[in-house]
Protein backbone atom coordinates (compact mmCIF):
# COMPACT_ATOMS: atom_id res chain seq x y z
CA UNK A 1 0.00 0.00 0.00
CA UNK A 2 2.95 2.12 0.77
CA UNK A 3 2.85 5.02 -2.30
CA UNK A 4 -0.34 3.49 -3.85
CA UNK A 5 -2.02 6.46 -5.39
CA UNK A 6 -6.66 6.78 -3.96
CA UNK A 7 -7.19 4.90 -7.37
CA UNK A 8 -10.89 6.41 -6.87
CA UNK A 9 -9.22 9.62 -8.34
CA UNK A 10 -8.54 8.79 -11.22
CA UNK A 11 -12.32 8.84 -12.31
CA UNK A 12 -13.99 10.61 -14.89
CA UNK A 13 -16.50 13.70 -13.65
CA UNK A 14 -19.54 10.86 -13.98
CA UNK A 15 -18.04 9.35 -10.60
CA UNK A 16 -17.82 12.10 -8.48
CA UNK A 17 -21.19 10.99 -7.54
CA UNK A 18 -19.67 7.45 -6.58
CA UNK A 19 -16.50 9.07 -4.80
CA UNK A 20 -18.52 11.13 -2.24
CA UNK A 21 -20.35 7.91 -1.32
CA UNK A 22 -17.93 5.83 -0.60
CA UNK A 23 -15.67 8.43 1.49
CA UNK A 24 -16.46 8.76 5.21
CA UNK A 25 -16.19 12.34 4.82
CA UNK A 26 -19.56 11.86 1.73
CA UNK A 27 -21.45 9.74 3.99
CA UNK A 28 -21.34 11.92 7.45
CA UNK A 29 -22.59 14.71 4.68
CA UNK A 30 -25.31 12.80 3.76
CA UNK A 31 -25.93 12.14 6.66
CA UNK A 32 -25.76 16.36 8.27
CA UNK A 33 -27.74 17.31 5.28
CA UNK A 34 -31.01 14.88 5.70
CA UNK A 35 -30.42 14.89 9.41
CA UNK A 36 -31.05 19.02 9.05
CA UNK A 37 -33.95 18.41 6.56
CA UNK A 38 -35.90 16.11 9.60
CA UNK A 39 -35.12 19.07 12.03
CA UNK A 40 -36.72 21.51 10.02
CA UNK A 41 -39.50 18.95 9.20
CA UNK A 42 -39.93 18.47 13.16
CA UNK A 43 -39.93 21.83 14.47
CA UNK A 44 -42.97 22.69 11.58
CA UNK A 45 -44.66 19.34 12.66
CA UNK A 46 -44.52 20.19 16.40
CA UNK A 47 -45.92 23.77 15.86
CA UNK A 48 -48.22 22.22 13.93
CA UNK A 49 -49.42 19.82 17.13
CA UNK A 50 -49.31 22.97 19.40
CA UNK A 51 -52.84 23.81 17.93
CA UNK A 52 -54.51 21.47 19.82
CA UNK A 53 -54.73 23.36 22.56
CA UNK A 54 -56.82 26.17 20.56
CA UNK A 55 -59.86 23.79 20.51
CA UNK A 56 -60.76 20.65 18.26
CA UNK A 57 -62.00 23.31 15.41
CA UNK A 58 -58.33 24.57 14.98
CA UNK A 59 -56.95 21.32 14.73
CA UNK A 60 -58.95 19.55 12.50
CA UNK A 61 -59.24 22.45 10.48
CA UNK A 62 -54.67 22.33 9.91
CA UNK A 63 -55.52 19.13 9.23
CA UNK A 64 -58.18 19.58 6.12
CA UNK A 65 -55.33 22.32 5.37
CA UNK A 66 -52.55 20.06 4.81
CA UNK A 67 -54.83 16.89 3.51
CA UNK A 68 -56.54 18.65 1.30
CA UNK A 69 -55.91 22.62 0.33
CA UNK A 70 -52.26 21.89 0.14
CA UNK A 71 -52.20 17.51 -0.56
CA UNK A 72 -49.68 18.06 -3.28
CA UNK A 73 -47.48 19.53 -1.03
CA UNK A 74 -47.56 17.05 1.73
CA UNK A 75 -46.84 13.97 -0.59
CA UNK A 76 -43.82 16.30 -1.75
CA UNK A 77 -42.81 16.88 1.70
CA UNK A 78 -43.19 13.44 2.20
CA UNK A 79 -41.27 11.92 -0.15
CA UNK A 80 -38.45 14.08 0.81
CA UNK A 81 -38.46 12.72 4.07
CA UNK A 82 -38.77 8.96 2.96
CA UNK A 83 -35.82 9.58 0.97
CA UNK A 84 -33.98 11.61 3.93
CA UNK A 85 -34.91 8.98 6.46
CA UNK A 86 -33.59 6.16 4.10
CA UNK A 87 -30.32 7.47 3.31
CA UNK A 88 -29.81 8.87 6.95
CA UNK A 89 -29.72 5.72 8.05
CA UNK A 90 -28.37 3.55 5.48
CA UNK A 91 -25.16 5.97 5.98
CA UNK A 92 -25.80 5.59 9.20
CA UNK A 93 -25.19 1.70 9.15
CA UNK A 94 -22.45 1.28 6.84
CA UNK A 95 -20.48 4.24 8.99
CA UNK A 96 -20.84 2.17 12.01
CA UNK A 97 -19.50 -0.77 10.36
CA UNK A 98 -16.63 1.07 9.17
CA UNK A 99 -16.20 2.67 12.57
CA UNK A 100 -16.78 -0.21 14.64
CA UNK A 101 -13.99 -1.98 12.29
CA UNK A 102 -11.31 0.64 12.65
CA UNK A 103 -11.22 -0.46 16.33
CA UNK A 104 -10.86 -4.28 16.24
CA UNK A 105 -9.25 -4.89 19.19
CA UNK A 106 -10.68 -3.14 22.63
CA UNK A 107 -9.33 -1.13 25.23
CA UNK A 108 -9.34 -2.61 28.66
CA UNK A 109 -9.74 0.83 30.41
CA UNK A 110 -11.32 3.78 28.10
CA UNK A 111 -12.17 6.72 30.22
CA UNK A 112 -13.87 9.27 27.68
CA UNK A 113 -12.92 13.14 28.26
CA UNK A 114 -15.18 14.84 25.98
CA UNK A 115 -18.21 12.71 25.00
CA UNK A 116 -21.36 13.54 26.06
CA UNK A 117 -24.29 10.96 26.94
CA UNK A 118 -25.77 12.49 23.75
CA UNK A 119 -23.14 12.21 21.22
CA UNK A 120 -22.85 7.94 22.93
CA UNK A 121 -26.33 7.02 22.08
CA UNK A 122 -26.71 8.35 18.98
CA UNK A 123 -26.66 4.99 17.51
CA UNK A 124 -29.09 3.11 19.79
CA UNK A 125 -30.85 6.27 20.35
CA UNK A 126 -31.31 6.67 16.73
CA UNK A 127 -32.43 2.93 16.42
CA UNK A 128 -35.07 4.04 19.10
CA UNK A 129 -36.48 6.96 16.63
CA UNK A 130 -36.29 4.42 13.72
CA UNK A 131 -38.85 2.17 15.63
CA UNK A 132 -40.66 5.23 17.23
CA UNK A 133 -41.21 6.69 14.05
CA UNK A 134 -42.84 3.55 12.39
CA UNK A 135 -45.00 3.49 15.62
CA UNK A 136 -46.49 6.75 15.31
CA UNK A 137 -46.83 6.42 11.80
CA UNK A 138 -49.10 3.61 12.19
CA UNK A 139 -50.48 5.26 15.41
CA UNK A 140 -51.53 8.65 14.04
CA UNK A 141 -51.03 8.48 10.49
CA UNK A 142 -52.68 5.44 9.07
CA UNK A 143 -54.42 4.42 12.10
CA UNK A 144 -52.84 0.98 11.86
CA UNK A 145 -52.53 0.53 15.83
CA UNK A 146 -56.02 1.34 17.34
CA UNK A 147 -55.03 1.96 21.17
CA UNK A 148 -58.75 3.73 21.09
CA UNK A 149 -60.84 3.37 17.47
CA UNK A 150 -59.37 5.55 15.10
CA UNK A 151 -61.44 8.59 13.31
CA UNK A 152 -59.99 9.58 9.73
CA UNK A 153 -59.36 13.12 9.83
CA UNK A 154 -60.28 14.01 13.44
CA UNK A 155 -56.89 14.58 14.74
CA UNK A 156 -58.52 15.96 18.30
CA UNK A 157 -60.39 12.74 19.06
CA UNK A 158 -57.37 10.77 17.63
CA UNK A 159 -55.07 12.65 20.01
CA UNK A 160 -57.44 13.18 22.74
CA UNK A 161 -57.96 9.21 22.78
CA UNK A 162 -54.63 7.65 21.90
CA UNK A 163 -52.76 10.13 25.00
CA UNK A 164 -55.36 8.62 27.90
CA UNK A 165 -53.83 5.40 27.55
CA UNK A 166 -50.70 5.43 30.19
CA UNK A 167 -48.30 3.27 27.84
CA UNK A 168 -49.24 5.62 24.97
CA UNK A 169 -48.31 8.33 26.47
CA UNK A 170 -44.94 6.76 28.00
CA UNK A 171 -44.00 5.92 24.45
CA UNK A 172 -44.04 9.55 23.32
CA UNK A 173 -42.26 11.03 26.36
CA UNK A 174 -39.26 8.39 26.23
CA UNK A 175 -39.26 8.80 22.19
CA UNK A 176 -39.03 13.04 22.41
CA UNK A 177 -36.44 12.21 25.22
CA UNK A 178 -34.07 10.67 22.92
CA UNK A 179 -35.27 12.93 20.04
CA UNK A 180 -34.08 15.99 21.98
CA UNK A 181 -30.30 14.11 22.84
CA UNK A 182 -30.01 12.88 19.04
CA UNK A 183 -30.43 16.68 17.67
CA UNK A 184 -28.56 18.18 20.56
CA UNK A 185 -25.58 16.39 19.44
CA UNK A 186 -26.91 15.59 15.60
CA UNK A 187 -27.86 19.76 14.74
CA UNK A 188 -24.52 20.63 16.08
CA UNK A 189 -22.70 18.02 14.28
CA UNK A 190 -24.14 18.40 11.09
CA UNK A 191 -23.25 21.67 11.08
CA UNK A 192 -19.65 20.86 11.66
CA UNK A 193 -19.70 18.11 8.84
CA UNK A 194 -20.29 20.74 6.32
CA UNK A 195 -18.12 22.74 7.51
CA UNK A 196 -19.85 26.06 7.53
CA UNK A 197 -19.51 26.47 10.97
CA UNK A 198 -17.38 29.48 12.25
CA UNK A 199 -13.94 29.12 14.15
CA UNK A 200 -14.69 28.63 17.97
CA UNK A 201 -12.60 29.02 21.04
CA UNK A 202 -14.63 26.30 22.57
CA UNK A 203 -16.16 24.18 19.61
CA UNK A 204 -17.87 21.72 22.09
CA UNK A 205 -20.42 24.95 23.29
CA UNK A 206 -23.46 24.55 21.12
CA UNK A 207 -25.90 26.62 22.76
CA UNK A 208 -28.09 27.24 19.24
CA UNK A 209 -28.33 22.99 19.33
CA UNK A 210 -29.00 23.06 22.80
CA UNK A 211 -31.73 25.48 22.43
CA UNK A 212 -33.52 23.95 19.06
CA UNK A 213 -33.15 20.42 21.32
CA UNK A 214 -34.62 21.69 24.51
CA UNK A 215 -37.41 23.52 22.08
CA UNK A 216 -38.72 20.27 20.56
CA UNK A 217 -38.44 18.36 23.22
CA UNK A 218 -40.94 20.51 25.26
CA UNK A 219 -42.89 21.38 22.28
CA UNK A 220 -43.68 17.86 21.19
CA UNK A 221 -44.32 16.10 24.87
CA UNK A 222 -46.53 18.75 26.17
CA UNK A 223 -49.27 17.68 23.75
CA UNK A 224 -49.47 14.03 25.22
CA UNK A 225 -48.68 15.31 28.94
CA UNK A 226 -51.14 17.51 28.89
CA UNK A 227 -53.84 15.40 27.14
CA UNK A 228 -52.93 12.43 29.57
CA UNK A 229 -53.87 15.31 32.46
CA UNK A 230 -56.74 16.42 31.05
CA UNK A 231 -55.17 19.98 30.47
CA UNK A 232 -56.96 20.07 27.05
CA UNK A 233 -60.34 20.89 26.53
CA UNK B 1 6.72 6.82 44.97
CA UNK B 2 5.48 3.64 43.86
CA UNK B 3 3.16 2.08 41.44
CA UNK B 4 0.88 -1.23 40.09
CA UNK B 5 1.45 -1.01 36.14
CA UNK B 6 -0.91 -3.54 34.24
CA UNK B 7 0.98 -3.38 30.85
CA UNK B 8 0.33 -4.65 27.78
CA UNK B 9 2.69 -7.10 26.22
CA UNK B 10 2.99 -8.55 23.38
CA UNK B 11 6.00 -10.24 21.47
CA UNK B 12 4.94 -9.24 17.86
CA UNK B 13 2.29 -8.67 15.57
CA UNK B 14 0.45 -11.54 15.13
CA UNK B 15 1.84 -12.97 18.81
CA UNK B 16 -1.18 -13.31 21.51
CA UNK B 17 -0.98 -10.32 24.29
CA UNK B 18 -1.85 -10.11 27.63
CA UNK B 19 -1.38 -7.83 30.05
CA UNK B 20 1.77 -8.16 32.86
CA UNK B 21 1.45 -7.04 36.59
CA UNK B 22 4.97 -4.96 37.44
CA UNK B 23 5.37 -3.00 40.34
CA UNK B 24 7.55 0.08 40.33
CA UNK B 25 9.57 1.10 43.05
CA UNK B 26 11.66 4.09 44.07
CA UNK B 27 9.95 6.51 41.42
CA UNK B 28 10.62 10.21 42.00
CA UNK B 29 7.85 12.66 41.17
CA UNK B 30 9.75 14.65 39.08
CA UNK B 31 10.45 11.86 37.05
CA UNK B 32 8.49 11.59 32.87
CA UNK B 33 6.68 8.47 32.61
CA UNK B 34 8.55 7.19 30.22
CA UNK B 35 11.31 7.61 32.34
CA UNK B 36 9.22 5.77 34.97
CA UNK B 37 9.02 2.94 32.22
CA UNK B 38 12.51 3.39 31.94
CA UNK B 39 13.23 2.23 35.79
CA UNK B 40 10.59 -0.86 35.26
CA UNK B 41 12.54 -1.74 32.20
CA UNK B 42 15.93 -1.76 33.60
CA UNK B 43 14.60 -3.83 36.81
CA UNK B 44 13.53 -6.06 33.85
CA UNK B 45 16.60 -6.52 32.08
CA UNK B 46 17.94 -7.18 35.79
CA UNK B 47 15.89 -10.08 35.96
CA UNK B 48 16.53 -11.52 32.55
CA UNK B 49 13.13 -10.50 31.14
CA UNK B 50 12.60 -9.04 28.50
CA UNK B 51 11.99 -4.83 28.87
CA UNK B 52 8.92 -3.45 27.74
CA UNK B 53 9.10 -2.10 24.55
CA UNK B 54 7.82 1.51 23.78
CA UNK B 55 8.45 4.30 21.47
CA UNK B 56 10.14 7.70 22.16
CA UNK B 57 12.41 9.65 20.65
CA UNK B 58 12.32 13.60 21.78
CA UNK B 59 11.44 12.50 25.26
CA UNK B 60 10.67 17.17 25.10
CA UNK B 61 6.91 16.80 23.33
CA UNK B 62 7.94 17.99 20.23
CA UNK B 63 8.73 15.09 17.88
CA UNK B 64 5.27 12.64 17.95
CA UNK B 65 6.79 9.21 18.87
CA UNK B 66 6.04 8.60 22.26
CA UNK B 67 2.13 7.72 23.00
CA UNK B 68 0.67 5.46 25.08
CA UNK B 69 -2.71 4.37 26.36
CA UNK B 70 -2.80 5.01 30.09
CA UNK B 71 -5.52 4.68 32.68
CA UNK B 72 -8.19 4.89 29.42
CA UNK B 73 -6.92 8.26 28.30
CA UNK B 74 -4.27 8.87 24.89
CA UNK B 75 -1.47 10.26 26.82
CA UNK B 76 -2.41 9.74 30.22
CA UNK B 77 -4.53 12.31 32.52
CA UNK B 78 -2.90 15.53 31.93
CA UNK B 79 -4.44 17.64 29.00
CA UNK B 80 -2.30 19.02 26.27
CA UNK B 81 0.33 16.69 27.29
CA UNK B 82 2.52 14.00 25.50
CA UNK B 83 3.50 10.75 27.68
CA UNK B 84 6.99 12.25 27.80
CA UNK B 85 5.87 14.83 29.43
CA UNK B 86 3.71 13.39 31.19
CA UNK B 87 5.22 13.48 35.06
CA UNK B 88 4.36 11.04 37.95
CA UNK B 89 3.81 13.68 40.28
CA UNK B 90 0.23 13.90 38.38
CA UNK B 91 -0.69 10.30 39.89
CA UNK B 92 -1.16 9.56 43.66
CA UNK B 93 1.58 7.20 45.44
CA UNK B 94 0.57 3.78 45.04
CA UNK B 95 -1.47 4.35 41.91
CA UNK B 96 -3.02 1.37 39.85
CA UNK B 97 -2.18 2.64 35.87
CA UNK B 98 -3.10 0.65 33.43
CA UNK B 99 -0.89 1.06 29.88
CA UNK B 100 -2.21 -0.37 26.60
CA UNK B 101 -1.13 0.49 23.17
CA UNK B 102 -2.82 2.60 20.51
CA UNK B 103 -5.47 0.50 19.10
CA UNK B 104 -6.73 0.94 15.86
CA UNK B 105 -7.03 -1.50 12.78
CA UNK B 106 -4.72 1.31 10.96
CA UNK B 107 -2.53 1.00 13.47
CA UNK B 108 -1.04 -2.72 14.40
CA UNK B 109 0.77 -3.83 16.97
CA UNK B 110 4.45 -4.37 16.08
CA UNK B 111 5.39 -4.84 19.63
CA UNK B 112 4.38 -4.32 23.50
CA UNK B 113 3.33 -0.80 23.35
CA UNK B 114 4.86 0.32 20.47
CA UNK B 115 2.28 0.27 16.65
CA UNK B 116 2.74 0.74 13.36
CA UNK B 117 1.96 4.10 12.58
CA UNK B 118 2.98 4.31 8.99
CA UNK B 119 -0.87 4.78 7.72
CA UNK B 120 -0.14 8.56 9.16
CA UNK B 121 2.74 8.71 6.23
CA UNK B 122 0.60 7.60 3.46
CA UNK B 123 -2.00 10.16 4.41
CA UNK B 124 0.66 12.83 4.30
CA UNK B 125 1.87 11.56 0.95
CA UNK B 126 -1.13 11.35 -0.59
CA UNK B 127 -1.24 15.22 -0.23
CA UNK B 128 0.73 16.94 2.30
CA UNK B 129 2.96 18.74 0.41
CA UNK B 130 3.49 22.24 -1.65
CA UNK B 131 4.78 23.03 -5.29
CA UNK B 132 7.94 25.44 -4.66
CA UNK B 133 9.52 27.05 -7.08
CA UNK B 134 13.66 26.27 -7.28
CA UNK B 135 16.45 28.67 -7.81
CA UNK B 136 16.82 31.40 -5.62
CA UNK B 137 15.12 31.69 -2.57
CA UNK B 138 12.80 34.21 -1.97
CA UNK B 139 12.95 36.81 0.89
CA UNK B 140 10.69 34.70 3.80
CA UNK B 141 8.20 37.75 3.90
CA UNK B 142 7.37 38.49 0.04
CA UNK B 143 4.34 36.18 0.48
CA UNK B 144 1.53 38.48 2.33
CA UNK B 145 -0.22 36.12 4.50
CA UNK B 146 -2.73 37.15 7.04
CA UNK B 147 -2.21 37.37 10.45
CA UNK B 148 -5.36 35.09 11.14
CA UNK B 149 -4.26 32.95 8.80
CA UNK B 150 -0.74 32.57 9.95
CA UNK B 151 -1.91 31.86 13.31
CA UNK B 152 -4.47 29.05 12.02
CA UNK B 153 -2.24 27.15 9.87
CA UNK B 154 0.37 27.76 12.57
CA UNK B 155 -1.95 25.77 15.27
CA UNK B 156 -2.48 23.06 12.90
CA UNK B 157 0.94 22.83 11.99
CA UNK B 158 1.55 21.76 15.26
CA UNK B 159 0.51 18.63 14.70
CA UNK B 160 3.29 16.17 15.80
CA UNK B 161 1.55 13.25 14.18
CA UNK B 162 1.54 11.05 17.27
CA UNK B 163 -1.91 9.22 16.98
CA UNK B 164 -3.55 10.30 19.89
CA UNK B 165 -6.69 11.32 18.16
CA UNK B 166 -7.05 8.15 16.54
CA UNK B 167 -6.25 6.06 19.67
CA UNK B 168 -8.75 7.98 21.59
CA UNK B 169 -11.76 8.31 19.15
CA UNK B 170 -14.17 5.73 19.64
CA UNK B 171 -14.99 5.49 15.42
CA UNK B 172 -10.71 5.22 15.66
CA UNK B 173 -10.79 8.05 13.12
CA UNK B 174 -7.75 10.20 11.70
CA UNK B 175 -9.90 13.18 10.83
CA UNK B 176 -8.22 15.34 13.13
CA UNK B 177 -5.24 14.50 12.10
CA UNK B 178 -6.03 14.59 8.51
CA UNK B 179 -7.79 18.34 9.10
CA UNK B 180 -4.75 19.37 10.44
CA UNK B 181 -2.82 18.74 7.36
CA UNK B 182 -5.37 20.13 5.53
CA UNK B 183 -5.76 23.50 7.69
CA UNK B 184 -2.24 23.65 7.63
CA UNK B 185 -1.03 24.06 4.16
CA UNK B 186 -4.35 24.83 2.75
CA UNK B 187 -4.92 27.76 4.58
CA UNK B 188 -1.60 29.58 3.74
CA UNK B 189 -0.92 30.87 -0.09
CA UNK B 190 1.79 28.45 -0.93
CA UNK B 191 -0.65 25.48 -0.47
CA UNK B 192 -3.17 26.57 -2.82
CA UNK B 193 -2.05 24.86 -5.99
CA UNK B 194 -2.78 21.48 -4.77
CA UNK B 195 -5.62 22.56 -2.04
CA UNK B 196 -8.15 20.80 -4.06
CA UNK B 197 -6.16 17.22 -5.00
CA UNK B 198 -4.68 17.50 -1.57
CA UNK B 199 -7.97 17.35 0.32
CA UNK B 200 -9.60 14.75 -1.96
CA UNK B 201 -6.54 12.07 -2.08
CA UNK B 202 -5.80 12.74 2.11
CA UNK B 203 -9.11 11.74 2.79
CA UNK B 204 -9.44 8.92 -0.07
CA UNK B 205 -5.91 7.40 1.59
CA UNK B 206 -7.50 8.18 5.22
CA UNK B 207 -10.29 5.90 4.26
CA UNK B 208 -8.24 3.52 2.66
CA UNK B 209 -5.70 2.89 5.28
CA UNK B 210 -9.41 1.71 7.83
CA UNK B 211 -9.78 4.62 9.91
CA UNK B 212 -13.05 5.00 10.88
CA UNK B 213 -15.38 8.29 10.41
CA UNK B 214 -15.67 11.60 12.61
CA UNK B 215 -18.79 11.51 14.60
CA UNK B 216 -17.75 14.22 16.55
CA UNK B 217 -17.29 12.96 20.22
CA UNK B 218 -14.71 15.59 20.60
CA UNK B 219 -12.04 12.82 21.92
CA UNK B 220 -8.91 13.93 19.89
CA UNK B 221 -9.23 17.30 20.75
CA UNK B 222 -8.94 16.72 24.72
CA UNK B 223 -6.37 13.74 23.95
CA UNK B 224 -3.93 15.98 21.20
CA UNK B 225 -1.02 16.79 22.60
CA UNK B 226 -1.17 19.94 20.89
CA UNK B 227 -5.08 20.42 21.74
CA UNK B 228 -5.33 21.21 18.16
CA UNK B 229 -9.14 22.65 17.70
CA UNK B 230 -12.11 20.42 16.42
CA UNK B 231 -12.21 23.32 13.60
CA UNK B 232 -9.51 21.79 11.26
CA UNK B 233 -12.70 18.76 10.85
CA UNK B 234 -14.89 21.06 9.66
CA UNK B 235 -12.25 23.10 7.20
CA UNK B 236 -11.15 20.09 5.69
CA UNK B 237 -14.71 19.36 4.74
CA UNK B 238 -15.59 22.44 3.50
CA UNK B 239 -12.80 22.21 1.60
CA UNK B 240 -13.70 18.41 0.63
CA UNK B 241 -16.56 19.76 -0.43
CA UNK B 242 -15.17 22.51 -3.04
CA UNK B 243 -13.16 20.12 -4.18
CA UNK B 244 -15.69 17.77 -5.27
CA UNK B 245 -18.17 20.61 -6.43
CA UNK B 246 -14.95 21.63 -8.83
CA UNK B 247 -13.67 18.39 -9.97
CA UNK B 248 -15.91 18.83 -13.14
CA UNK B 249 -13.94 20.91 -14.39
CA UNK B 250 -10.91 20.14 -13.28
CA UNK B 251 -11.12 16.91 -16.13
CA UNK B 252 -12.14 19.56 -18.62
CA UNK B 253 -9.41 21.66 -18.33
CA UNK B 254 -7.10 18.39 -18.44
CA UNK B 255 -9.33 16.95 -21.21
CA UNK B 256 -8.72 20.42 -23.43
CA UNK B 257 -5.39 20.70 -22.38
S1 LIG C 1 9.11 11.42 22.75
FE1 LIG C 1 8.96 13.02 21.29
S2 LIG C 1 6.97 13.75 21.70
FE2 LIG C 1 7.25 12.32 23.31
Amino acid sequence: MAGSQPAALGVGPTNRVRLFWRSTVGKKIVMSVTGLIMVGFVLLHMIGNLQIFEGAARINAYSHFLHHTINELLWLVRVVLLVSVVLHIVAAIQLTRIDRAARPVAYRRREPQAATVASRSMRWGGLALALFIVFHVLHLTTGTIQPVPFAPGDVYANVMGGFRIWWVTLIYVLAMIALGLHIFHGAWSSIRTLGVNRPKAEPLRRPVAALVAVILWAGFSVVPVAVFFGWVR
Amino acid sequence: MKFILHVWRQAGPKAQGAFSVYEATGISGDMSFLEMMDVVNESLIEHGEQPVAFDHDCREGICGACGMMINGIAHGPMRATATCQLFMRHFEDGDTIYVEPWRARAFPVIKDLVVDRSAFDRVIAAGGYITAATGGARDANNILVAKTDADDAMDAAACIGCGACVAACPNGSASLFAGAKVTHLGVLPQGQAERRQRVLRMIAQMDEEGFGGCTWHGECHEACPKAISLDVISRMNADYLRALWAMRDEKQEQGAG
